[in-house]
């Protein structure tokens, strides 16, 4: 049932972006809609929206990009709380520094190891 | 009075120049395509044994000169000169393949036309009696196009429907003062025009207004209409700008029932490139392996050979710049 | 497409979160480890050139998971490789992926900010 409810929840979360970017005539990059699902998924977690969704779906919220940015959202009001003002600066990057570590490494191992096959 | 200048753009190469010899590479994914077993070589695969894609593309280049200098017994020390253009930056391709044949060397870079370009350039330097025998060549490779101007290969988002497909080729002609081949008559030259179109992914739809315009100044420049050639050709407009360009000759009474793309003619439909070809390779392989060859055999007696280029820039269209464009057309008959 | 195979990649997300979980791992470290290791997985089918294929037919299903995030950076890393380490891969391995990182920090700080003074 749990792995239902991601499976329904990510999907519609990606069907989304996909119907965004099929029936709209702008030209969007891969850059674009990356950027516009972490943003979204920011704004809602401040408000408190995302966490139901979680709630709900699990992995179906956390895996797509908006659930990083419910991570950087909710990392920089964590540090709100525990250091203040500085917390608010430097919280959410601290609450995502593991996945960014972890794509700079891989990133680096892959582009070592392999070739771009065009 | 400048009498070898007909009209407003076109140019009439009195002497005839001679297009002598011609030779086509091209990646696997060609050699799959519509004309798969004209090309004289085929790589075996985008990389060509070398380490990037710009050295690929750059040996392609290479291949194609030295396999039509080779045709003819020659050797790159009997070219006068070497006109060649790629779409990388600089053209470094076309640059350093210039390095590899010691020539006196002009580089050109018409984006997707260069081929026709070159034909319009070398035509000139002949007719003028500046040289006995030039060589041109143009070449264009997916993936080193698509990490220039696009993204990078391996990223998995999804083109466009109006995208088209750079093609992974290059080939070579060889054109002299005298000789035995396909005449080369008439050039005209094209001018930039742009119609407001900013979206990169769209080229079809940039070029075929500038296509319509070279065609009409042609016509009206020699006095000639569509009834006097057995095709006219342009080089990638694709699918779409194909249609475009039907229309616009409708509007002004032309039929297009002779009129064809060597975008569209390269590749099968069940490859998945949407829109078809397009790269300076494009033209440049299609005319070399499959156009020419039927003006030789006398198939077609007279073709109008039109290049379509899409003058942008990576960073132009970021800019907010639309996309100008341009066509060069060039009149090519059996002997 | 996009919904099957977003559907999918979040299906074996949950899956290696409650993995994780019952390897003994927080419910924050496990959300940390299935993210890293989706990362993973998506740096590991761009090295192998399927990741591009994957995405030609499923457009915003493999664009929008926390893969798709890997796979651009992976796919400019391998791209840009043949520049050199440094001014290559280095400076370009965050071609695409770059402006999550600076608009994401951006949004993170502004709700940071809101919420202190709102507090």
């Amino acid at each position: 049932m749990e792995l239902l409810k991601a499976f329904v929840l990510g999907g519609l979360i990606c069907l989304i972006g996909q119907l965004v970017m099929d029936l709209t005539p702008f030209n969007f990059s891969s850059a674009d809609i990356l950027v516009t699902y972490v943003t979204i998924g920011a704004i809602l977690s401040a408000f408190g929206l995302y966490q139901p969704l979680i709630d709900w779906g699990g992995a179906g919220a956390t895996v797509p990009l908006s659930g990083f940015g419910h991570s950087l959202a909710q990392g920089a009001i964590e540090g709100v709380k525990t250091r203040g003002l500085l917390g608010a600066l430097g919280g959410g990057l601290a609450a995502t520094s593991t996945g960014v570590a972890v794509a700079i490494v891989f990133g680096l191992v892959f582009a070592t190891f392999t070739q771009p096959k065009g | 009075m400048a009498e070898k200048k007909i009209g407003r753009q076109t140019l009439q190469f009195s002497s005839t120049p001679i297009i002598t010899s011609w030779a086509s590479v091209v990646g696997p994914m060609e050699e799959k395509g519509a004309l798969g077993d004209k090309f004289d070589l085929v790589l075996t695969d985008n990389l060509a044994g070398e380490k990037t894609w710009e050295k690929a593309e750059q040996k392609m280049m290479q291949y194609s000169i030295e396999l039509a200098l080779e045709k003819q017994s020659l050797l790159p020390k009997d070219l006068d000169f070497y006109l060649a253009g790629d779409l990388l930056n600089q053209i470094i391709c076309a640059n350093f393949t210039a390095r590899a044949l010691n020539t006196p060397f002009i580089g050109l870079y018409g984006a997707c036309s260069t081929l026709a370009e070159g034909l319009c350039m070398a035509g000139l330097i002949l007719d003028g009696g500046f040289a006995e025998r030039i060589g041109v060549s143009a070449s264009s490779h997916h993936d080193s196009a698509e990490k220039q101007y696009r993204t990078p290969t391996e990223l998995g988002d999804q083109r466009p429907m109006t995208a088209q497909w750079t093609v992974t080729g290059s080939a070579s002609y060889l054109v002299e003062k005298t000789g035995n081949g396909i005449m080369l008559t008439h050039a005209t030259i094209g001018r930039i025009i742009d119609l407001g179109s900013s979206n990169a992914q769209n080229l079809g739809e940039a070029m075929a207004p500038a296509a319509m315009d070279t065609i009409k100044t042609h016509f009206e420049d020699l006095g000639r209409s569509e009834k006097d050639y057995d095709l006219i050709v342009t080089g990638d407009l694709g699918l779409l700008g194909h249609s475009i360009l039907k229309e616009l000759l409708k509007e002004k009474g032309i039929s297009s029932d002779n009129f064809n793309d060597c975008g569209i003619m390269i590749y099968n439909p069940d490859q998945d490139t949407h829109m078809g070809g397009s790269g300076c390779g494009c033209s440049a392989v299609v005319l070399a392996a499959h156009l020419i060859e039927r003006l030789q055999s006398g198939q077609y007696q007279r073709i109008l050979f039109i290049g379509t280029g899409a003058l942008l820039s990576p960073l132009s269209t970021f800019q907010g710049e639309t996309i100008p464009c341009i066509a060069h057309a060039v009149v090519l008959e059996s002997k | 497409m996009a919904f099957l195979v977003g559907g999918s990649i979040c299906v074996i997300g949950q899956i290696i979160n409650n993995l994780f979980l019952q390897g003994g791992l927080s419910i924050k470290d496990a959300a940390a480890a299935t993210s890293s290791f989706l990362i993973f997985l998506g740096a590991f089918f761009t090295g192998l050139g399927y990741y591009d294929e994957l995405g030609k037919v499923a457009g915003a299903g493999s664009i929008v998971p926390i893969t798709g995030f890997a796979n651009s950076i992976v796919s400019s890393a391998l791209e840009f490789k043949s520049d050199g380490y440094i001014s290559g891969v280095g400076a370009r391995i965050f071609n695409i992926a770059g402006p999550i990182l600076v608009y994401g920090t951006l949004v993170s700080i502004l709700v940071g900010l809101v919420y202190y003074f709102a507090r």
